[in-house]
């Protein structure tokens, strides 16, 4: 079995792993990382998407060796002790979410993407997140929070 | 009840107790949980839709690497999963209720139907083994279509079902709807077909058996709306362990939307083989699973004819509706078609006799239960599309035929000719906010001026009712229901004055964990802060009914209400006690009792701690302690109503629809949280506008193949698709709880596929479409058009 090596929310890890293990499993199983959810087998809902590299990456569409060597963020990742992350608060603030199970794949996404652009129309934020869905909120509050997060971002 | 200005009260936006835990990915949903030692399932499931099992080979399969062991029909030794509701056909016979073993015997119902169930040290390796399981099956001749599935010829399902037909229900006068059409100004028809969804939860379901041989203990982690309930079925009727030995837990839930309420096969398997396999047993659905083995919902086909008078008065409406049951009979699914559905046929109009009937049809297909509003969006679908009909017919305006036949704001209680007494509503006014919000006398200059873009712009509207709450248990009890409705609600206050709630109910997403500490902590005056609402664990809650049909806060919160009072009354005695005084001169408030006309007062705290630590204290006629439990059986459904009005853009050249504009006006009585309100509207709406133009579950009609069996089949409304939501409320009071609140989980779902529909066709009528059916895809509207304009062009 391959032995992976990557660093994960700041911690290096290591592990041997069957090839074909994915890198959501990777981190639900054997790093116990729960928080990144597997919500479909097409690669179509975005419930896993952490951070690859900086990047936003949907974990079920990737093996966990071809993450060797890479940086991982998590949902776990995200807050500094119990202060969130601003795009998290803003997730609070505007009730961007319900049941919570898209909502890692969610914060995860939308800090991707107003990282890669600053100033988002509604338009914009709405097609940014055509990779991730939410059952619950119907984006209403999800676009409000991405709008918010966006700025304090910029703020920070 | 009254909002009190408190910031963290009644009628404020608290932001969620919740979403920490969810923010942080410290959420633990079942699939997150992982019991010492344990094993995971895989179940095979049949690939055809119908079809005998001739031979089922594991040789090969067990001798596999980390397989723990396989079980098939001829191991599982226990009985099959119950439904909960019979209805009774028209000549009074009990509808036809074939067994359901969680592993089928001899004979495969439907793509998805259980075959194996593999246990193995990992779920890959379980996969491997179920792989080399050889099956040998006899396929056989498959129904799936509602509409054929009772003519002749259609092959049958079940032995016992004749024509394929579970039960022929009717509602309703008949000879009063007769003679009111016999006289009738002017009839309107229309065929309606309500078309099949997969209700789509973003966490697939999953479920964990555990088995404590030291004291015979079962526990079922599950993705449940209503632990109690499963306990309740699995427990007696399927696994005949007793309830003292079999604790359910449902942990965070994500999402459910009603298709999390049923018992499901899978649950009593993970608990049996547990035993079997005396280690835990841990499966989780994926989503291709899940699409062929979560009940699914709606799935009606109607028609329906409305008589009115020269004026356009509403006088008798009848519906004839063939629901289908899927393979087998759901927790739930003979209630959705019949008494969620026909006894709201009144909608918010004074249509003196209605009268409805309902077939009930078993196919080949994935079993069919209650999805948000079950029953509810089917009825005001059909309505909706056929007040609209009947507008166009007459050449009345729609607003004004619809107000022509509201029921009256003072015509409350209101008895319909269909079972309901409804209690309190003013729908002139949901309208007339709708209307202004959306701008809809301006409407005409926005179709003018997309028409100069070469779009088509169309508004529609819908003005519903519905019912929820479901109860009270007596009467869901002679209409059939196996279970009572009633729920219940603890309140223990700890001796330094914190609280803990036990609800019946169960959060997944609603945020109960915030609106029933705003109502508590609001009521009993202690900080926010100090009170954490527990859900979810049979083991810590009194037996609960759960969370379905918007139930939550009128039927849980009621019953919290209750349990306060009682916690109030005996405070009231002990602080009594404190202060020297009688009992009726201690008035409670804001946290603090006092005596009347003095200022003598003790904080709700002292209370607390006085009655753990009896010292002072009235012990000769007062128990210790200050915990109370409360079960609150509704008197009557509640019923939340009001309008939605879409506007819509049509691009003629590709028959794109984007959902220009939403308006939502709901009345659902006492709103405790606003910003929670508003969320399950939203939701609820988008869930709407996705029936109206994206989703759709299709199966092929020969193989009986589900065609839509995953993410990339099966449109999900997704960010871009919809718009931003207008949402508003005017409330009128429930009158029969004692928190005026009506409940508001469904509307969204309810109020809004019409208002689309009747939007998009608004959009079509300038080209001469008149008809359309969900979802009004791209190539729908497409080919209307086309054909439509060829018709002109025949002409
Ligand atoms: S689980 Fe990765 S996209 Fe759905
Ligand atoms: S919050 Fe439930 S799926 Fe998005």
């Amino acid at each position: 079995m391959p032995t992976v090596k990557m660093t994960v929310n700041g911690k290096p890890v290591s592990a041997e792993v069957e090839a074909r293990t994915l890198l959501v499993h990777f981190l639900r199983e054997h790093l116990d990382l729960t928080g990144t959810h597997v919500g479909c087998d097409t690669a179509q809902c975005g419930a896993c998407t952490v951070h690859v590299g900086g990047k936003a990456v949907k974990s079920c569409n990737m093996l966990a060796v071809q993450a060797d060597g890479a940086e991982v963020t998590t949902i776990e990742g995200l807050a500094t002790g119990d202060t969130l992350h601003p795009m998290q608060e803003a997730f609070r603030d505007h009730h961007g979410l319900q049941c919570g199970f898209c909502t890692p794949g969610m914060v995860m996404s939308a800090i991707d993407l107003v990282k890669r652009k600053a100033d988002l129309s509604e338009a914009e934020i709405r097609a940014g997140l055509e990779g991730n869905i939410c059952r619950c909120t119907g984006y209403h509050n999800i676009v409000k929070a991405v709008q918010a997060g966006a700025a304090a971002t910029r703020g920070r | 009840m009254a909002d009190t200005g408190n910031p963290t009260g009644i009628g404020a936006s608290v932001k969620r107790k919740e979403d920490f835990r969810f923010l942080t990915g410290q959420g633990t949903y079942t699939d997150d949980i992982k019991r010492p030692g344990q094993a995971y399932a895989y179940i095979l499931r049949s690939p055809h839709a119908h079809a005998e099992i001739v031979k089922i080979d594991t040789a090969r399969a067990k001798a596999m690497p980390g397989v723990v062991a396989i079980f098939t029909g001829a191991d599982y030794d226990k009985g099959g999963v119950p439904c909960g509701w019979q209805i009774h056909s028209k000549d009074g016979s009990p509808m036809v209720e074939p067994p359901h073993f969680p592993l089928c015997k001899d004979r495969v119902r439907h793509v998805g139907d259980q075959v194996a169930l593999v246990i193995g040290e990992s779920l890959a390796q379980a996969r491997d083994a179920a792989e080399a399981i050889a099956v040998t099956y006899k396929e056989l001749p498959a129904i799936v279509s509602t509409a054929d599935a009772d003519k002749p010829g259609a092959a049958q399902v079940w032995p016992d079902a004749k024509n394929n037909t579970c039960f022929d229900w009717h509602l309703g006068d008949k000879a009063a709807v007769d003679a009111a059409f016999a006289k009738a100004h002017h009839v309107t028809k229309i065929d309606i077909v309500n078309q099949r969804l997969a209700p789509n939860a973003m966490e697939p379901r999953a479920a964990i058996g555990d088995y404590d041989r030291a004291t015979g203990e079962y526990t079922l982690y599950t993705t449940s709306q209503n632990p109690h309930v499963i306990r309740l079925l699995m427990g007696a009727f399927v696994l005949q362990i007793p309830e003292h030995k079999l604790r359910v837990v449902a942990p965070d839930v994500g999402g459910g939307f009603g298709s999390k309420i049923f018992h499901y096969s899978e649950e009593a398997l993970v608990t049996w083989a547990a035993a079997k396999v005396r280690r835990p047993v841990k499966w989780t659905s994926d989503r291709s699973e899940a699409f062929i083995s979560d009940a699914q919902g709606r799935d009606h086909v109607s028609h329906a004819e409305l008589a009115l008078d020269k004026d356009g008065k509403f006088l008798a409406l009848r519906v004839s509706t063939k629901a289908n049951m899927g393979a087998y009979l759901s927790t739930f699914a003979p209630c959705v078609p019949t008494y969620l559905s026909a006894t709201l046929l009144a909608g918010v109009y004074t249509t003196p006799a209605i009268y409805a009937e309902v077939k009930a049809v078993f196919t080949n297909t994935v079993a069919v239960d209650a999805y948000r509003g079950a029953g509810r969006p089917e009825t005001t679908y059909l309505l909706e599309r056929l007040v609209e009909k009947a507008a166009r017919e007459t050449g009345i305006d729609r607003v004004e035929l619809r107000r022509k036949n509201f029921i009256p704001k003072d015509a409350f209680p209101y008895q319909t000719p269909v079972a309901l007494q409804y209690d309190s509503g003013d729908y002139f006014s949901t309208l007339d906010i709708a209307l202004k919000r959306a701008d809809w006398a301006g409407f005409e200059a926005r179709r003018a001026e997309a028409k100069k873009r070469g779009k088509l712009r169309g508004i529609g509207i819908s003005t519903y009712i519905e019912a929820c709450g479901i109860a009270p248990s007596a009467v869901v009890g002679s209409l059939g229901a196996r279970a009572g409705l009633y729920e219940c609600g603890s309140i223990r206050v700890h001796p330094t004055g914190s609280v803990t709630v036990f609800t019946g109910t169960h959060s997944h997403g609603q945020g109960h964990e915030t609106t029933f500490a705003q109502l508590v902590s609001d009521t009993l005056g202690v900080p926010f802060d100090s009170v954490e609402v527990s859900h979810g664990d049979t083991n810590k809650i009194p037996f609960g009914m759960g969370t379905y049909g918007s139930r939550s806060l009128a039927v849980g919160g009621s019953a919290l209400v209750k349990a306060m009072d009682k916690i109030i009354a005996k405070a009231t005695r002990i602080a009594a006690h404190l202060m020297e005084a009688s009992a009726a001169d201690v008035e409670f408030k804001n946290g603090e009792f006092s005596v009347k006309g003095t200022d003598k007062k003790v904080p709700f705290g002292q209370v607390a701690l006085t009655a753990y630590v009896p010292h002072n204290y009235p012990i000769t006629e007062l128990e210790p302690g200050l915990e109370e439990t409360a079960f609150y059986d509704p008197l009557n459904f509640t019923y939340p109503g009001g309008c939605h009005i879409c506007e819509v853009e049509i691009d003629p050249d590709t028959g794109v629809t984007q959902v220009a504009k939403f308006t939502a006006v709901d009345d659902i009585g006492r709103v405790i949280n606003p910003m929670i309100v508003e969320g399950q509207v939203h939701g609820g709406v988008v869930q709407g506008i996705g029936q109206a133009l994206l989703e759709n579950c299709a199966y092929d009609n020969e193989s009986g193949q589900l065609l839509t069996g995953s993410y990339m089949d099966y449109t999900m409304p997704r960010a871009d698709d919809v718009p931003s939501i207008d949402v508003a409320t005017h409330n009128t009071m429930c009158t029969h709880n004692p928190l005026g609140s009506k409940g508001v989980g469904e509307v969204g779902a309810i109020g809004s596929p019409p208002a689309v529909i009747n939007a998009v066709l608004d959009a079509l009528l300038p080209v001469g479409v008149k008809d359309i059916t969900m979802p009004a895809t791209p190539v729908k509207v497409w080919q209307a058009i086309q054909s439509a304009g060829s018709a002109k062009a025949a002409e």
